[in-house]
């Protein structure tokens, strides 16, 4: 493998696994801040259990979430610096604006409500958990921004002399259909997530007898929010669809392996292609609905690899404009499976829950305990399809992926870091693993001894959630 | 002042609020093992950093952005050119990140060791390297004209390693020992106090004799004697002097101001002595990066100004009044249960 390979592959390793954490942190964020408001608003002490439950396995996912973003930050400089140079005057200004604006907030205030237990009136430690929220928001918002510019950049002018991309418009860039439609796609899918994490847990709790009272609570504000987030990632997905057939239509026909361009363009379910993906060999179609996912009309029509290749040939000179197809074709399936999969099992248990039983069955508990992992798949592969079908450009139309990594720096250099990064991650994970399945064992402890600061709590008080 | 030379100005604003909030984070890492007797002492100097290490972390990543924004081809050819001496850092800054937010979660004592050993040694690297690293920026190192036209450095991995930047690695490293161990002094109480104190004493003299040579040094070996850059690091001798005296006679705050000031004149000497170079090239200054060449667009800087001219004072007030929030000191004997883990506590849960 050559130095472009393993950059690849590196990035892939540490975007993806930064991207598991992500979502829970992002989800999770507004669910412990849902808690910590109910508590406040009715003193009720389940609630309080809860927010603190909850809380701790929310910040035992956000440490990684925070350690693996800093190598995403300068990775672009260190594998990636011909595209660094290239992009510098667009792409470097959104992630600038992320720190300034959404990681200082989400640092501190996350801090506050952390260490803020018996240090803050209450109404401003509730308002500290709802600022790291929004930094958590703000932050998706600004990457995306980033990221959508990559699939469909806009707001910019080519400067010959200087081989880069200039920025000429910034409102463009952050405001354009590509990135509002990703943000509306992302969040509710890491609202997906978190829920689903929540409400795995809390069933977990539930078959082994621990907080029954709190855990059916929490059980089911996450099965509902799991249902609703997924009504929007629906909408948002058919949209962010139609955008990108619009824009990258490459990336369509290859998510749906269509070959030739097509009238009336069935939707496949199922596909076998030859090894190399150049053709399909067997395929179950749904008639017309990729037509209609892609153009909103059931005889609208939608462009075949080929023609899309002879295309392309034409506007960007000889070369290969083809994207993975059977990686295409598969991730956004499995995206759209996993999603609706968790949706399925979300809907049996809320179903179960009516009218206060308890979820049951033989297939309750598998299906529960497996919950938060379904998401976190529909999402990983989101971006891989996001990202390989974007392929072979980096910013689509405008610079290649093999022409945007480092010159200076060797394989082997590339190899060692994925290696020690990759072996890194491995054991975090086992250890993060690890810690959550403790506190899911010990349960939610309980809280009857709640000081009020404003009413003179002690120093002597077990920093709860501190070191 | 043109855009680019207030951008310059800014990432040099973004390192010193680094190197100032950091340090002490990075100083106390190192110093935890030594300062503290039992478990409970080594909770109480964790819980100094506990509510601020990752907002003081921040400064780097905005620095990273900032410079990725502003002076795309020094971002490129920094971060590509020095990649082993960053892997280290980032590989440390993740280990360090975790190993503060797990340590105490769990109780038993092996675990918890094992964390202590990684929080030490993820302390110690990024201390040290970050010395090294602008060292060498400031010494110059070998950058050349590649094919594509960009310029790019050729050095390596050992050419880093030269005696001047090692030099400056024990500066960082020592200095920021010292100010951990004055922000202890001022952050805890009782016994973990006085042992801050003595280190401070002890480390603040090495620290010393590192910085006075290691500025001698950078004074002498540049093209000419620029003024400014040699009072500037009259006033870093000065101030850091200032420093001891205070922790020798107890005024903690002051001490921990003037180590503050200490770090805050030494980067701006540096910065200074680097202006209006961004990354001067030893084979030739025709290769050197500069304001110059290596910016964005006017455009692009103009927005950036308006951002940051607005979020920066907004973020500092928060970020001070969080520090005025936890401003007590902590001590060992608020810690309640030091033996056991933050997770284990023994829960009755209420259908067992
Ligand atoms: C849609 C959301 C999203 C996406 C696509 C990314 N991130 Fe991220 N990132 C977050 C959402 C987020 C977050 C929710 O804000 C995190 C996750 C957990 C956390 O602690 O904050 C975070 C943390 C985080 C941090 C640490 C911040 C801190 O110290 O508090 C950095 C430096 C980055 N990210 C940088 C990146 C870069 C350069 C990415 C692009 C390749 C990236 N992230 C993708
Ligand atoms: C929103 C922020 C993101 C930005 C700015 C971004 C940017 C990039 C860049 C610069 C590359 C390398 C160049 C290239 O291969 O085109 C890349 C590749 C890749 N990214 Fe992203 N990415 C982002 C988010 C993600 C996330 C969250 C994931 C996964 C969870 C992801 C998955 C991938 C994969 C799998 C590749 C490799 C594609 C390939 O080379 O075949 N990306 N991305
Ligand atoms: C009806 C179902 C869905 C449709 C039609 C849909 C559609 C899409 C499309 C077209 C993209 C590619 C956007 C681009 O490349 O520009 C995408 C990306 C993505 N999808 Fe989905 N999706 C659906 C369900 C889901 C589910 C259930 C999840 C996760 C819970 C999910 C998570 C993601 C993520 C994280 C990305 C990458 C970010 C982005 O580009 O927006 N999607 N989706």
């Amino acid at each position: 493998m050559n130095s472009l390979d393993l950059a690849r592959w590196q990035f892939a390793i540490t975007t993806v696994y930064h991207f598991l954490f992500v979502p829970i942190t992002i989800g999770m964020a507004f669910l412990v801040a849902g808690l910590h408001t109910a508590w406040y608003r009715t003193a009720k002490l389940k609630y309080l259990r809860a927010t603190k439950f909850f809380g701790k396995l929310f910040l035992i996912n956000f440490a990684i979430g925070v350690v693996t973003g800093i190598v995403q930050e300068f990775q672009f400089g260190m594998n990636w610096s011909s595209y660094s140079r290239f992009v510098g005057d667009i792409f470097g200004a959104p992630l600038a604006m992320e720190g300034l604006l959404a990681f200082f907030l989400e640092s501190t205030f996350l801090g506050l409500w952390i260490f803020g237990w018996d240090r803050l009136p209450k109404k401003l430690h509730l308002a500290s958990i709802w600022l790291a929220a929004t930094g958590t928001l703000l932050s998706a918002y600004f990457i995306l921004a980033a990221n959508a510019w990559m699939q469909h950049p806009v707001g910019y002018i080519y400067n010959e002399a200087k081989n880069r991309a200039e920025l000429t418009d910034i409102k463009a860039v952050l405001t354009q259909n590509t990135a509002l439609a990703t943000f509306f796609h992302t969040i509710p899918s890491a609202a997906f997530t978190g829920a689903a994490f929540m409400a795995g847990i809390s069933a977990w709790l539930i078959i082994k007898k621990k907080d029954i009272e709190m855990a059916r609570g929490t059980l089911k504000l996450g099965l509902i929010t799991m249902l609703i987030s997924i009504v929007m990632v629906s909408v948002s997905g058919d949209i962010t669809a139609r955008i990108m057939t619009d824009q990258q239509p490459m990336k369509m026909a290859a998510a749906e392996a269509l070959y030739d361009t097509t009238e009336s363009a069935p939707f496949s379910l199922f596909t076998i292609g030859t090894l190399d993906g150049s053709r399909s060999v067997f395929q179950i179609d749904i008639p017309s609905v990729l037509s209609f996912m892609s153009t909103g009309n059931f005889n609208g029509v939608v462009e075949g690899v080929n023609d899309l290749q002879k295309q392309y040939e034409e506007t960007y000179g000889p070369g290969e404009y083809t994207p993975n197809i059977p990686m295409a074709y598969w991730s956004f399936r499995l995206m759209i499976g996993f999603g609706f999969l968790g949706a399925l099992f979300a809907l049996l248990a809320l179903w179960q829950m009516r009218r206060g039983g308890t979820p049951r069955g033989r297939w309750f508990a598998p299906a529960m305990i497996s919950l938060p992992f379904i998401p976190l798949l529909a999402n990983s592969f989101g971006w891989i399809f996001t990202e390989t079908a974007r392929q072979p450009w980096s910013v689509f139309g405008l610079i290649k992926t093999e022409d945007g990594v480092s010159q200076v720096v060797s394989a082997g250099a590339v190899l060692f870091t994925m290696i020690v990064f990759t072996l890194l991650y491995g054991i975090l994970a086992f250890i993060e693993v690890g810690l959550i399945l403790k506190v899911i064992k010990n349960g939610p402890s309980e809280e009857l001894d709640y000081v009020d600061p404003e009413l003179g709590g002690s120093d002597k008080q077990n920093l709860v959630m501190s070191y | 002042m043109t855009f680019q030379s207030t951008w310059f100005l800014l990432i040099a604003v973004l390192w010193i609020g680094y190197f100032i909030l950091e340090g002490f984070d990075f100083g106390v890492g190192i110093l935890f093992p030594f300062v503290s007797k039992n478990e409970a002492d080594r909770r109480a100097v964790l819980t100094t950093l506990g509510p601020v290490w990752d907002g003081n972390e921040v400064w780097l990543l905005v620095a990273g952005g900032a410079t990725f924004a502003a002076f795309p081809e020094w971002y490129a050819t920094l971060f590509s050119g020095f990649y082993l001496p960053l892997f280290l850092i980032l590989v440390s800054l993740i280990v360090r990140g975790v190993a503060f937010e797990y340590r105490s979660k769990y109780g038993k004592a092996q675990w918890r060791q094992r964390w202590d050993v990684a929080i030490f040694i993820s302390s110690l690297i990024p201390a040290l390297l970050w010395g090294v690293a602008f060292a060498n920026i400031v010494r110059g190192v070998p950058l050349e004209k590649a094919a594509s036209g960009s310029i790019e450095y050729t050095g390596g991995f050992f050419n880093l390693l030269n005696p001047y930047a090692l030099l400056g690695g024990v500066v960082t490293l020592t200095v920021f020992i010292t100010h951990g161990a004055v922000f202890l002094s001022l952050k805890t109480a009782g016994s973990i106090r006085d042992r801050a104190q003595v280190i401070a004493k002890l480390s603040g003299l090495v620290a010393a004799v590192a910085a006075v040579s290691f500025l001698l040094w950078t004074n002498l070996s540049l093209p000419e004697i620029k003024p400014v850059v040699l009072s500037l690091s009259v006033a870093v001798a000065l101030f850091w002097v200032a420093g001891m005296a205070m922790n020798f006679i107890r005024r903690e705050g002051w001490a921990f101001i003037f180590s503050a000031l200490t770090i805050l004149t030494f980067v701006t000497t540096l910065f200074t002595a680097l202006y209006p170079r961004v990354m001067p090239s030893s084979l030739g200054a025709q290769f050197d990066l500069t304001i110059t060449n290596a910016s964005s667009t006017e455009y692009t800087l103009k927005v950036m100004t308006f951002v940051a001219v607005i979020m920066t004072p907004i973020v500092l007030v928060y970020q001070g009044w969080t520090y005025w929030v936890f401003r007590k000191r902590v001590s060992a004997s608020q810690i309640s249960h030091p033996e056991r883990g933050v997770l284990d506590q023994v829960s009755h849960s209420l259908h067992q």
